[in-house]
């Protein structure tokens, strides 16, 4: 699905990301952790073409990324669902809406959707606040909100970076049900996060690989956790 | 964004969705409009000086290229012999239509605004003035003028040409100034059109990076920028249009003594052009914007 061979990423600065060779499977569970500012963003960057590599080959199913087209982008986008930490929305169209902007924009009738988005609502449990727009959302609110945006199109990776950043520990526990169902689902997950009270709580439910990004290398972190 | 038919449809029938997902724009629109209908009027007012000034021109160019005027400057118990031996000259020459001389109450009438009605002109050494109007060839002036010399010693052949060349020149010169003036205000259209839509662009920067995060292609997101802001310079330069072309309907008639100011407005066709105003004003705007988007686009991820 999304591969990197010894890719590395540098800001201008020094190298922030070097030597990277990660392969995220079909149906694999991911979670990608490391001190804040050790590249878990330029990493998941780089996993859905936000960035290009400076070194090093990134490969989203099955094409290089350096020979994409701006289009081909997009045309990749619709197949990765991303949520970042801090959500955007167009802040003038209701929630609802903004969930099925994805369908909007790849020019599929939202109106044959209709099923699906309230089922993706419920799911989510924001079926009450449909009508609501965006900046009168909780962080809670957004963020199910936005994993809602991000699964719309029935992508094949879910990507998400710190996904529970701004909510509460109930509802980061309920968000992450959401990715493991997702998951059971047979979508390939990816979580950046710092917390690993979130990601042990997660291996008691699902078969999750633990990357931890030091020394702008990757390791794979084992019993520790 | 290729130019074709699909983008000429998707450009009127519209996109009700994409058209909502850009936030709508309330003040800046009215400037666009506003911008797009002052340029439009400017430019019915270029359009209308060029067409005049190429009018006249052309009517000065053919009317008085066809005529010219002989002098018989000659004592008054000569002026009749030399006349007529400067009619027959003419009437011999390659390229002379008619050859006729004014009579005595023409010439009093051409010269009653300096001296009044009631002048004795049989008393006086006025010349004589023969009117030349030449066929379609042309006639050969220097060759006529040589041959007046050696026969009519007192005829003095005036071409109009000495008088009309430099007005001719004046009103070419003024034509071109028009056309310039148009070229500058199209560009002008361009220009601020560029500068609405790089505005727009900015502060919609949120929208598209949200758009390119859930899969929008560029041409979606330009669409949605390309429509409105070519929607926009149509109608501005629509009502521009239509306000100046009711105020050309209504400058004065042209009349005999009003010569030029008067005749600033549109003859017959001539009506047509302005209406392809807004439509221009429309194909510029669609072409700075999709510019604008494009350039603006390839900088995001």
């Amino acid at each position: 699905m999304i591969e990197l061979e010894n890719v590395a990423y540098s800001y201008g600065g020094g190298e922030l990301l070097s030597d990277i060779s990660l392969k995220l499977a079909p149906g694999s569970f991911h979670f990608l952790t490391g001190p804040s500012g050790a590249g878990k963003t330029t990493l998941m960057k780089l996993c859905y073409g936000a960035l290009l590599p400076t070194a090093g080959h990134v490969r989203l199913f099955g094409a290089d990324v350096r020979g994409l087209m701006r289009d081909d982008i997009a045309m990749v986008r619709r197949r990765v669902g991303v949520v970042h930490q801090d959500v955007q929305f167009l802040d003038h169209l209701d929630l609802a809406e903004n969930i099925n902007l994805p369908l909007t924009v790849s020019g599929r009738s939202v109106d044959a959707a209709g099923d699906d988005l309230n089922e993706l609502m419920s799911w989510v449990g924001l079926t009450s606040r449909a009508d609501a727009l965006p900046p009168e959302l909780s962080g809670g609110e957004r963020q199910r909100a936005a994993l809602a945006r991000a699964v719309i199109m029935s992508p094949d990776v879910v990507l998400a970076d710190e996904p529970t950043g701004n909510i509460d520990w109930e509802m980061s526990q309920r968000l992450l049900t959401l990715l493991i169902e997702l998951n059971k689902m047979g979508k390939t997950v990816l979580i950046a996060t710092h917390d690993l009270s979130l990601i042990r709580a997660t291996k008691a439910h699902v078969q999750a690989r633990v990357l931890r990004i030091a020394n702008r290398r990757i390791q794979l972190a084992g019993a520790d956790l | 964004m290729k130019f074709d038919l699909a983008t000429l449809r998707a450009l009127f029938s519209g996109d009700r969705q994409a058209d909502r997902v850009v936030p709508p724009s309330g003040f800046t629109a009215q400037l666009t409009l506003f911008a797009a209908a002052a340029m439009a009027f400017l430019a019915v007012f270029a359009l209308a000086l060029s067409l005049a000034a190429g009018r006249l021109a052309e009517n000065w160019g053919n009317e008085l290229a066809r005529t010219a005027t002989v002098r018989i400057v000659a004592p008054l118990d000569q002026r009749a012999a030399q006349t007529d031996a400067a009619l027959r000259i003419l009437e011999t020459t390659k390229g002379v239509a008619t050859a006729r001389a004014l009579s005595n109450a023409e010439q009093q009438a051409l010269l009653a605004p300096w001296f009044g009605p009631d002048l004795a002109l049989d008393a006086l050494p006025v010349p004589r003035l023969i009117e030349v109007i030449e066929n379609s060839e042309g006639m050969d002036a220097a060759g006529l003028r040589l041959r007046l010399a050696a026969e009519v010693p007192g005829a003095v052949l005036d071409d109009h040409g000495r008088w009309r060349a430099p007005l001719i020149q004046a009103a070419s010169r003024l034509r071109l100034i028009g056309w310039v003036s148009i070229a500058l205000i199209a560009a002008t259209v361009a220009a601020m059109i560029t500068l609405a839509a790089q505005a727009a662009l900015a502060a919609n920067a949120q929208v598209i990076a949200v758009l390119r995060l859930v899969g929008a292609t560029d041409d979606y997101i330009a669409q949605a920028f390309v429509r409105r802001f070519t929607l926009r310079a149509l109608s501005g330069a629509g009502a521009g249009t239509l306000v100046a072309l009711i105020a050309v309907l209504f400058l004065p008639g042209t009349s005999q003594s009003g010569g030029f100011l008067t005749g600033l407005g549109f003859q017959g066709v001539h009506w047509i052009l302005p209406l392809f105003i807004p439509v221009l004003s429309g194909a510029v705007a669609f072409a700075a914007t999709g510019a604008a988007a494009r350039r603006t686009l390839r900088g995001l991820s």
